[in-house]
């Protein structure tokens, strides 16, 4: 057992700032540290970073950061050998990443070479004790993940190498509160980088600005094939307006070019947790169904009475969605002159 | 160029019959097929060699009867095909998976390319490729859409990065993890399965024919310290599976009238959710 039990998150920069998936992290390491009595630590790598010390803002007791021109945009090779300096420089007990492409495409490779054990993809973590046979590990971290598309939730250990790694998936972990004016402790590691970490050229990149905002929502329409024409697709996004929500969908309409990919609802696409999720026309795949399950209330409207989505709904709504949308507009419109009229 | 294989359960068909009655899967019940996005992986080496030539090594880690899969990718157009099958390597993880790879990899000797899938539908980790690479200590690409260029010396490819794409160009050697987006896979050749229908994996040494084989490799072939493998190798355990119960609750249903839908709005709007 390691004597500190600090929790460290990779950061990834992103041309605006950090990744919101990295400041998620955050606020789940910093619980799994209180849990532990150890400290944050936050791995920067990059070019021309400055500010560091108010990641103490997010919760970061320390910073640990390699500057570098090479490190100016991400490239596999140059990215893992700063993270593993920066592991040999204050090694972890815990070491956590986005599970975006540019995490799950370096954590493999930290883990590989630490002998770490690595999961993929997690949505929730916890501290808790794992036993087998006589031997009992406690306080080690328990990776908590989907698997088997969707159909079962693995519970994950590595109770005997260090660090525990994970990836986790954005969208799922909240936040941490910021404490203005909190500052954390800042230590530069100097990486000598050979030739061959730098065989990679980028010859173009483009980033498409994101078209919504899908995981902040607090009221989502979600579409389905049940809803895959013109006439539906119209009246969903004229309730979204009226009630201020976003539009999602399941992953056979984004197939089918109805919507876009990054509104994706689902396993696959984006985990939204709304106050309302307004499902139209879902049939509710278990795939979908992982996507939503930390909505508050859901509201399934769907021709068949027998859609799974209504097994999972608060409300239930059995009709077509060309004519429920139309009367739901009218009594959201009839409900709100009132309230105004009292 | 060798190419990274996995035979799996096929997850994205799930049938009640393949649920047992915990509510969990049954593994045994479901179809095993080459992961997708591995038999993507093939067709692009499938590509590069009528393109620029070379000899394709398909290299796969499972029980015996993964050999099905092997058989598979030879009637593709795979020149030689390695079954790693061993008790030793049975429950490994990505990293004993990694290692017991990379000592076959590091066996049959001269690559300029590694191919396989971006992830298998069973895990879904895409750890296995980019484990391998560290290992070898070569470059990798990960999350490949397209392969724009390739010669002897160098590659240029397509692969998804947050939020959008970016064309990357590195020297061989290197490890390509190969999405879905790349290709459509091409069938079986009718005359190429007709061959390799009789094959049955064979011991290293007792391999005679030229061409089409299926090679069977253990631990002690490859040269593996047994403690890097399988269960023994691997730094994660699984502490509990949970089936996904869909919990049932009160369902309040309303009808398709103005008056009942008013009330579902009312309630919302009460309860500060709507408004």
């Amino acid at each position: 057992m390691q004597k500190k039990r600090n929790v460290a998150v990779f950061l990834e920069n992103r041309e605006k700032g950090f990744a919101d998936v990295s400041i998620e992290l955050l606020g789940k390491g910093r619980k799994l540290a209180d849990t532990l009595k150890g400290k944050l630590v936050a791995y920067v790598a990059g070019h021309g970073l400055q500010g560091l010390k108010r990641l103490g803002e997010y919760g970061v007791d320390r910073v640990i950061y390699v500057e570098s021109e090479v490190l100016s945009f991400y490239r596999t090779l140059p990215y893992a050998r700063a993270i593993l300096a920066m592991v040999k420089k204050s090694p972890p007990y815990i070491l956590l990443f986005g599970a975006t492409t540019i995490g799950r495409d370096l954590a493999p490779r930290v883990a590989s070479s630490l002998r770490a054990g690595l999961t993929a993809d997690c949505t929730e973590l916890e501290i808790g004790d794992y036993k087998i046979g006589k031997l009992n590990y406690s306080d080690i971290l328990l990776q908590i993940r989907p698997a088997w598309g969707g159909n079962i939730i693995a519970t994950i250990v590595s109770p005997t190498s260090f660090p525990s790694m994970a990836t986790v998936r954005e969208g799922v972990m909240v936040p941490p509160p910021i404490q203005k004016g909190r500052e954390a402790e800042v230590e530069k590691v100097e990486v000598k980088f050979s030739p061959s970490d730098l065989v990679t050229d980028i010859l173009k990149r483009v980033v498409s600005e994101k078209k919504s905002d899908l995981k902040d929502a607090r009221i989502i329409i979600g579409a389905g094939m049940g809803a895959a024409n013109e006439q539906s697709m119209k009246l969903i996004f004229k309730l979204a307006r009226l009630l201020k929500a976003e539009v999602g969908g399941s992953r056979p309409l984004v197939d089918a070019g109805l919507l876009d990919k990054d509104r994706q609802i689902g396993q696959t696409g984006v985990t939204v947790r709304p106050n309302l999720y307004i499902a139209c026309g879902i049939s509710g795949q278990i795939q979908h169904l992982a996507g939503i399950s930390d909505a508050k209330r859901i509201l399934a409207i769907n021709i068949d009475p027998e859609a799974p989505i209504f097994q999972v709904a608060h409300y239930k709504i059995v009709g077509d969605l060309n004519e429920v949308i139309p009367l739901l507009i009218e009594a959201y419109h009839e409900v709100l002159s009132s309230e105004r009229a009292t | 160029m060798i190419v990274l294989v996995k035979q799996v359960p096929d997850t994205s068909n799930i049938t009640d019959n393949a649920m047992k009655e915990d509510g969990t899967v049954n593994r045994e019940a479901l179809p095993a097929i080459i992961n997708p996005e591995d038999l993507c992986a093939l067709e692009e080496a499938l590509k590069i060699k009528e393109t620029i030539g070379g000899e394709i090594t398909v290299i796969s880690m499972g029980p015996p009867k993964a050999e099905d899969a092997l058989r598979y990718c030879l009637a593709m157009g795979a020149h030689r095909a390695i079954l790693l099958s061993d008790r030793k390597f049975a429950a490994a993880d990505t990293l004993a998976t990694s290692y017991t790879l990379t000592k076959a990899i590091e066996k049959v000797g001269d690559f300029d390319l590694i191919l396989c899938g971006r992830q298998a539908i069973d895990g879904d980790t895409a750890q296995v490729g980019p484990q391998v690479a560290e290992k070898l200590s070569i470059n990798q690409f990960t999350f490949v859409q397209e392969i724009i260029e390739i010669t002897n010396q160098e590659i240029v490819v397509k692969r998804e990065i947050p939020g959008g794409y970016e064309i990357a160009k590195a020297p061989l050697p290197i490890l390509l993890t190969i999405t879905k987006e790349s290709n459509i896979p091409r069938p079986p050749s009718v005359k190429r399965a007709t061959a390799v229908k009789a094959l049955r994996a064979q011991a290293p040494e007792e391999k005679k024919q030229k061409g089409i084989s299926i090679e069977l490799w253990d631990h002690k072939y490859i040269g593996a310290q047994e403690d890097r493998c399988g269960l023994k190798g691997s730094a994660t355990r699984v502490k509990k599976v949970e089936s996904v119960v869909l919990t049932t609750r009160e369902v309040r249903e309303y009808s398709c009238t103005i008056e009942s839908i008013k009330d579902l709005v009312q309630g919302l709007v009460k309860e500060h959710i709507l408004g």
